[in-house]
């Protein structure tokens, strides 16, 4: 049994994407027989480039998954390496679970009531500082060139660098690496980035490229921070598919195809960069200069993910405040009253979505639990490492459904699961998510299970314990905390997925995500607020679960309790 | 399988029988027998959270009274449920369709009609159709101009109404497209619509369409009889010098009706307009709106329509669907959804007729100053054909999407 577990999952991962777009690419030449497509042809593609604004789509999709990266690995980096012992830091570190288990959506909306002129720090610095009286009649939120969307991005995506990046460290030894560059005598900064950067990388590739393909086709986020006219590909994509005249579903097809094609293209000029930093790198290594800016990098390191953290705090405290506001017009800093009337119409409008949301996340999140801890129990027995920091591996496998662009392969398993007579329901919703939550659930918990001191399993094995009885009896236990850290990332994780839901439910299944990205159409912001702030305390309530049992358990283990 | 073939006999039955219904005939008893125990599922624009809740509330009375399970699917594009219909179609789902109830007026209308993916006629069996008095109300059975033979049912009215803050348009507001254009160049910002296709700011063309075109009889026959660059060209001149004028430069538009009134509660815009002529008056009562604010519509009439509900033809649930529908036209229902504190959405009975108690249910108690006085709403243009609002649409996104 347990040796079917990795064939399952790498079936259970390339299967449905598969399918799902070659639901795509044929639609996309014209062959959909159940529309009365019955021959390829590329009249798709006309109509597809017809469009107007299509060039634009494309183009800011494609530099915001590029400046998006960059900039948060940029963040990241700097921070990385003046990281310290420092209150500030271990503050920063411990922010970096909830922050990454605030749904996409959520930060967006916090960043949107932060930044739109009429926002919160507009109010904030007027009338006094800026003499406005009315908000400024400013393009900021949906400008026309992505700013906001790459901003919104930039302030999810460096949690989820940084998490990745403080998982890989330890295997480096950074700390003995940088003594020994300093003794040859470079100066902090500069070592790292000398000798700790370029061994760091390669281990944290895969997770940079999910953040290029997510930030190059991503839907809900743009849909509330993004361009309008046009919007991004990956939204006018949505819209064609969702259109009455179901002729446009071929264009909408090969809308998705080329949605591929972009974050492809982003993928390959990210690989270019590489090559030419990687270049650059060795040159000026190969100098051999001590110092470069030691003070700056460190200090902008700092202060861009102090702001970036800052923001997202801020953001929330703006749905906080406008979710239980009276009449609060421009430029009153705070509203006139408050009330508590937004919530109490919201409740009992709400319990639905957050039971299928709870229902959703749980049993995509268990599943995804039962397998990873099957596969990897089995990487144990068997001995065998699957090979990293390698493209082609299992590993690349596990990242597919991160790296192939969402809307390009769902629509695509809309149509399969159409065609095979599927209802929409809550099964195919969770099989959806389970898409998306395994990987994540893998990845953080593969670490700590390879890195499980094996004498412990020994030992049980010695006293005459079977192979199950040891699992079940000494690493299970031994591993609660690590086990229930990846519970509640794949809980996030599900909680805060748009698309899947969205399709795979038919629109009938709505979890908070779905409803809160819905009425963000009637921007009523008290509304948005309480949507917003439900949808980010859920996966909290997982992260203080995962925290809370291994303490409340292992209340004489201190070892057992987990990280601090 | 035998059981779900009984269980289709009734309304098989009732569909080949021509009789009318009447409340507490066999046949309307038939139907609501069979609704017991099914669960609706209505697909409804959600961008409002009001309409939300009192969805809600028929969500509750319907469980009560009929016990018939109601479930709003929320979908921000009504288009989007048409096109799954279609899907289910062409997939050969023919019976055990995903959608048992669709809100809808339009050019989704002529789409679902035009392509037989409705159920009917069907509204003629609703005993409380009678109450919206067909024959004297023509427009609860035409929608666009197109008459909808019992294939959808009336649910409520709307009409453009303008709104504006008193206190900072202490003038006369404009009361005419070209009025708006003056007052635009005056308040560069002030002003703006829904960004197309979002079908307040595609009402807002046609307004603008027929204030503006010579041709103005054009509009009521599809737009494929008529030469539509001259009909229209006067159109694409006056928004092009409007747009510079406008909230953003015309460089962005707000996404839907509720997005406007939020950005007039910011003090971002000046003036607005909505296609729910209680709305200002609801808004202001929670808050939303200072108590400035006042409504009117434009010299000469707005356009007005009425929204109606549709069954698919592949629902498996017609019974429960019409059961829905039926309520939907109760005096209950339709007093409480024109409520200012609820919806504010304007009746589709014709109140006059209807006996005394149900006309009491009626009755505003409410003297909000930002309401607009019933005679306002009088002059009600027309709808023009369904076809112009896609063809207008289509022009305008390839004019101004990505400039």
């Amino acid at each position: 049994m347990l040796r079917l577990a990795p064939l399952l999952i790498v079936a259970l991962l390339v299967g449905p994407i598969l399918a799902g777009l070659v639901m795509a690419l044929l639609p996309a030449f014209g062959y959909l027989p159940a529309l009365g497509g019955e021959r390829l042809s590329l009249a798709p593609w006309r109509e597809l480039f017809a469009q107007p604004g299509l060039a634009r789509s494309v183009g800011v999709s494609f530099v915001s998954g590029l400046v998006t990266t960059t900039v948060s690995l940029v963040v990241v980096l700097l921070f990385l390496t003046g990281v310290s012992g420092s209150r500030l830091d271990r503050w920063i570190r411990r922010m970096v679970a909830p922050l990454l288990s605030l749904p996409h959506a959520a930060a967006a909306f916090g960043l949107a009531f932060l930044i739109a002129p009429s926002g919160l720090l507009a109010r904030l610095l007027s009338p006094e500082l800026t003499g406005w009286e009315r908000p400024p009649d400013l393009l900021i939120v949906q400008d026309p060139w992505g700013f906001a969307l790459m901003l919104g991005l930039v302030i999810k995506e460096i949690p989820f660098l940084l998490l990745m990046s403080l998982a890989a460290l330890p295997q480096l030894d950074p700390g003995r690496r940088v003594i020994l560059a300093r003794s040859l005598g470079y100066r902090p900064t500069t070592a790292w980035l000398k000798v700790v950067a370029p061994t760091l990388y390669p281990l944290i590739r895969l997770p940079v490229y999910a953040v290029i393909a997510y930030a190059t086709s991503v839907v809900d986020v743009a849909m509330i921070l993004g361009p309008t006219l046009p919007p991004t590909l990956a939204v006018s994509v949505l819209t064609w598919f969702h259109d009455p005249d179901l002729s446009r579903r071929f264009m909408a097809s090969a809308g998705a195809v080329l949605q591929l094609g972009v974050t492809a293209a982003a993928l390959v000029a990210w690989w270019c960069l590489e090559r030419l930093v990687s270049w650059l790198g060795r040159h000026w290594i190969d100098r051999g200069a001590r110092s470069c800016a030691e003070l700056p990098l460190r200090q902008a390191g700092k202060s861009l993910i102090l702001i970036a953290t800052l923001t997202a705090c801020a953001g929330l405290a703006g749905l906080a405040l406008s979710s239980s506001a009276g009449f609060w017009r421009f430029p009153d800093l705070l509203p006139q009253g408050f009330t508590t009337v937004h919530w109490l119409r919201a409740l009992p409008s709400l319990s639905g979505p957050v039971t299928a949301t709870w229902i959703i996340a749980v049993s995509a999140t268990l599943v995804a639990l039962a397998l990873t801890l099957a596969a990897l129990e089995n990487e144990q027995r068997s001995g065998r490492r699957p090979a990293q920091g390698k493209l082609l591996s299992a590993l690349t496998l596990l990242y597919l459904p991160l790296i192939v662009p969402q809307i390009a392969f769902l629509f695509g398993l809309v149509v399969v699961m159409e065609s095979l007579g599927t209802r929409p329901r809550l099964g195919l919703v969770i099989f959806g998510h389970l898409l998306f939550v395994l990987p994540y659930v893998f990845l953080s918990l593969s670490e700590a299970y390879r890195r499980f001191d094996p004498r412990w399993m020994q030992l049980a094995l010695t006293l005459g314990s079977s192979r199950q009885s040891a699992f079940w009896r000494v690493r299970l236990p031994m591993m609660l905390a690590p086990v229930l850290t990846a519970a509640a990332v794949g809980l996030a994780v599900s909680i805060g997925l748009y698309l899947p839901t969205l399709l795979l439910g038919a629109g009938r299944i709505a979890t908070v995500t779905t409803e809160a990205v819905s009425l963000a159409a009637g921007g009523n912001r008290r509304v948005i607020g309480v949507w917003a702030l439900v949808q980010a305390s859920l996966p909290l309530i997982g992260f203080i679960i995962a925290v809370g049992i291994p303490r409340l358990l292992w209340a004489n283990r201190r070892g057992l309790q987990g990280a601090p | 399988m035998p059981i779900r073939l009984l269980a289709a006999l009734p309304l098989a039955t009732m569909l080949t029988s021509p009789l009318l219904a009447a409340p507490g005939s066999a046949d309307w008893e038939a139907v609501l027998e069979e609704a017991r125990g099914q669960t609706v599922y209505w697909h409804a624009w959600a961008g409002d959270t009001r309409i939300n809740d009192y969805i809600d509330w028929v969500k509750r009375r319907l469980r009560e009274k009929h016990e018939v399970e109601l479930v709003h699917v929320k979908i921000d594009d009504t288009g989007s449920a048409v096109s799954r219909v279609l899907g289910e179609r062409s997939a050969g789902n023919h019976d055990d369709g995903s959608i048992d109830l669709i809100w809808l007026n339009g050019e989704n209308f002529a789409a679902m009609k035009e392509n037989d993916l409705l159920f009917g006629p069907f509204a003629e069996r609703l005993p409380n159709f009678a109450l919206t008095y067909p024959e004297l109300n023509p427009e609860v059975i035409t929608d666009f101009t197109l008459p909808t033979e019992g294939y959808e049912s009336p649910w409520g009215k709307a009409q453009i109404t303008f709104y504006y803050d008193a206190a900072e348009l202490v003038d006369e507001p404009p009361l005419s497209m070209a009025e708006i254009l003056a007052w635009t160049e005056a308040h560069p910002g002030r002003f703006t619509y829904p960004r197309i296709p979002d079908f307040l700011g595609s009402t807002f063309l046609k307004q603008a369409l027929i204030a503006l075109t010579e041709d103005t009889d054009a509009l009521y026959s599809p737009v494929a009889q008529s030469d539509f660059e001259a009909v229209t060209a006067p159109l694409w001149e006056y928004l092009d010098v409007l747009h510079p004028r406008l909230w953003r430069s015309g460089r962005q538009f707000p996404a839907s009706g509720p997005e406007i009134r939020r950005l007039m509660a910011d003090g971002e815009l000046t003036l607005a307009f909505t296609f729910n002529p209680a709305e200002p008056a609801a808004a202001v009562a929670e808050f939303l709106l200072p108590e400035s604010t006042r409504s009117y519509v434009l010299d000469g009439g707005t356009l007005g329509n009425v929204h109606f509900v549709a069954i698919p033809f592949n629902s498996p649930h017609k019974a429960g669907a019409m059961t829905v529908a039926n309520f939907l036209l109760t005096p209950e229902a339709q007093a409480r959804k024109q409520d200012l504190s609820v919806w504010g959405d304007p009746t589709v009975l014709d109140v006059a007729r209807l006996d005394e108690e149900d006309r009491a249910r009626f009755e505003q108690t409410t003297d909000n100053p930002a309401l607009l006085a019933p005679e306002a709403l009088v002059d009600t243009l027309p709808e023009p054909h369904p076809s112009w609002m896609t063809a207008l649409q289509e022009a305008w996104q390839v004019r101004y999407v990505g400039r």
